[in-house]
């Protein structure tokens, strides 16, 4: 909970700041500011509405992720609420490059941008299963398995470094 | 898992959690019903081959593979959770008795995933053959006028090519390791084709939802070009399957399968328990 004494600053920019301090359960090294899960932020006298972008629809972390929101923002206004929101679609493409950075530093290959729609384009989205190592940076590396030990994390080994390494699923 | 040992409150086993808001009397009551059928439908498909692919969890051929299916599984039951609440809402019910709640012939998944799991080549080309069908449909439903499901839609599509790439590259790996898998996996497509085509079974209230711009066309306008994509990719792999996709069957009706009351057994165990549980 942080308090809401901090009046200098304009509230929506202090609740920003607030959402900022709220990590991935999952990946706690980023912010959910920086993950791009962070919607929209609906100011009204006493009331703060937070919509949350879940990256994966079965992500069991996205409820973790709203309680954290509403204990973290309490402070702000008597009448705090964090939803699962699919009204704007979370990509990849929605991390920060602060929150990249801070995926690479912690050992984990952010995503690639999302590439152009290839022959079945209707049917599956525009990504490529590529990855720069965070170790080495070499981009000789091979997708080992799309999915690793959360839905959001795929396994690649580089074979510049010979090291197994997690990405941020490009998505 | 039953109470709560420390004394703490805890939430009860729930699959259930917001989702968006949308005005219920947009649409007209039977509008209403003909959505929530055709949102069950799609949900309980994702949710009955959610569990049958849970299942390898932990016996899966590799390690990769338990990883990966427990993935897809616990992909396809997000899927399932989200519409659920989409119905609860539209009809005022409750997403978990909705979810765990029915009684196993009130399900109303396809054929083809009414089979229970089987072995290692069934179970990939059931997915790969379901996978396929469900990017076709969530590509039409992608443009329905009913806006929340265009939304989840759109999310739930980015999800599907992982499954699609993950499985083409299966069923190419089925076909090129050696006699053994070639055999197991003709005698499933064998088996799965005449199902191939089910989870385009029309609804009997298509016409009101075509009219309210939910579906474009008719759900089995969708079926051929299932049957095309992959009569071409098995062509491709010399494991062109006997017989033709038929609709017959479409959805499950009673009596029950053997392999879905085992299923329906499984999946509801711990609320036939005790309503009250807790994780």
């Amino acid at each position: 909970m942080v308090s809401a004494a901090i009046s200098a600053i304009p509230l929506e920019q202090a609740i920003w700041a607030a959402l900022d301090e709220v990590h991935d359960p999952e990946i706690p090294t980023i912010s959910i500011v920086d993950l791009g899960v962070v919607g929209t932020v609906e100011v009204a006298p006493g009331r703060i509405r937070v919509a949350i972008l879940p990256t994966f629809v079965g992500c069991p972390a996205v409820d973790l992720m709203c309680a954290a929101v509403e204990d973290q923002l309490r402070g702000f206004a008597p009448q705090v609420q964090a939803r699962v929101s699919f009204a704007e679609t979370w990509t990849s493409d929605r991390i920060t490059p602060r929150g990249r950075r801070h995926l690479r530093e912690s050992g984990f290959a952010p995503p690639t941008p999302l590439g152009e729609p290839d022959g079945r384009s209707d049917l599956m989205s525009p990504l490529l299963p590529v990855a720069q190592c965070p170790y080495c940076g070499s981009a000789d590396t091979t997708l080992a398995n799309a999915f690793g030990p959360t839905l959001c994390r795929a396994i690649y080994h580089c074979a510049e470094c010979q090291q197994p390494f997690e990405q941020f699923k490009t998505i | 898992m039953i109470g709560s040992p420390d004394g703490r409150p805890r939430t009860r086993q729930t699959i259930a959690r917001d989702v968006p808001e949308f005005d219920v009397h947009d649409l007209d009551q039977p509008t209403r019903a003909a959505l929530a059928e055709l949102l069950v439908t799609i949900a309980d498909d994702e949710f009955v081959l959610g569990f049958w692919d849970s299942e390898w969890t932990g016996i899966a051929p590799m390690l990769e593979e338990d990883v990966a299916f427990s993935s897809l599984a616990q992909d396809e039951i997000g899927h399932a959770r989200v519409l659920y609440e989409m119905i609860a809402r539209l009809t005022g019910g409750d997403a978990d008795d909705i979810a765990f709640g029915r009684p196993a012939e009130a399900y109303r998944h396809c054929r083809l995933v009414d089979h229970p799991r089987t072995d290692w080549a069934f179970s990939v080309c059931r997915r790969w053959l379901y996978d396929l069908a469900d990017s076709i449909r969530l590509g039409a439903l992608a443009r329905s006028s009913f806006r929340p499901l265009a939304d989840v839609v759109a999310k739930i599509r980015r999800e599907e090519t992982y499954h699609l790439m993950h499985m083409d590259a299966w069923m190419r790996r089925l076909a090129s390791s050696g006699l053994d898998s070639r055999v197991r996996a003709k005698e499933a497509l064998d088996t799965l084709w005449v199902d191939a085509s089910t989870p385009f079974a029309r609804l009997p209230d298509e016409a009101l939802l075509i009219a309210a711009g939910i579906l474009e066309g008719p759900l089995d306008g969708l079926a051929d070009r299932h049957r095309d994509m992959a009569t071409g990719f098995l062509r491709e792999l010399d494991l062109q399957p006997l017989g033709a996709p038929s609709g017959h069957g479409g959805r499950q009706r009673p009596p029950v399968s053997t392999g879905f009351a085992w299923l329906w057994n499984e999946f509801t165990m711990v609320r036939r328990q005790d309503e009250t549980a807790t994780w």
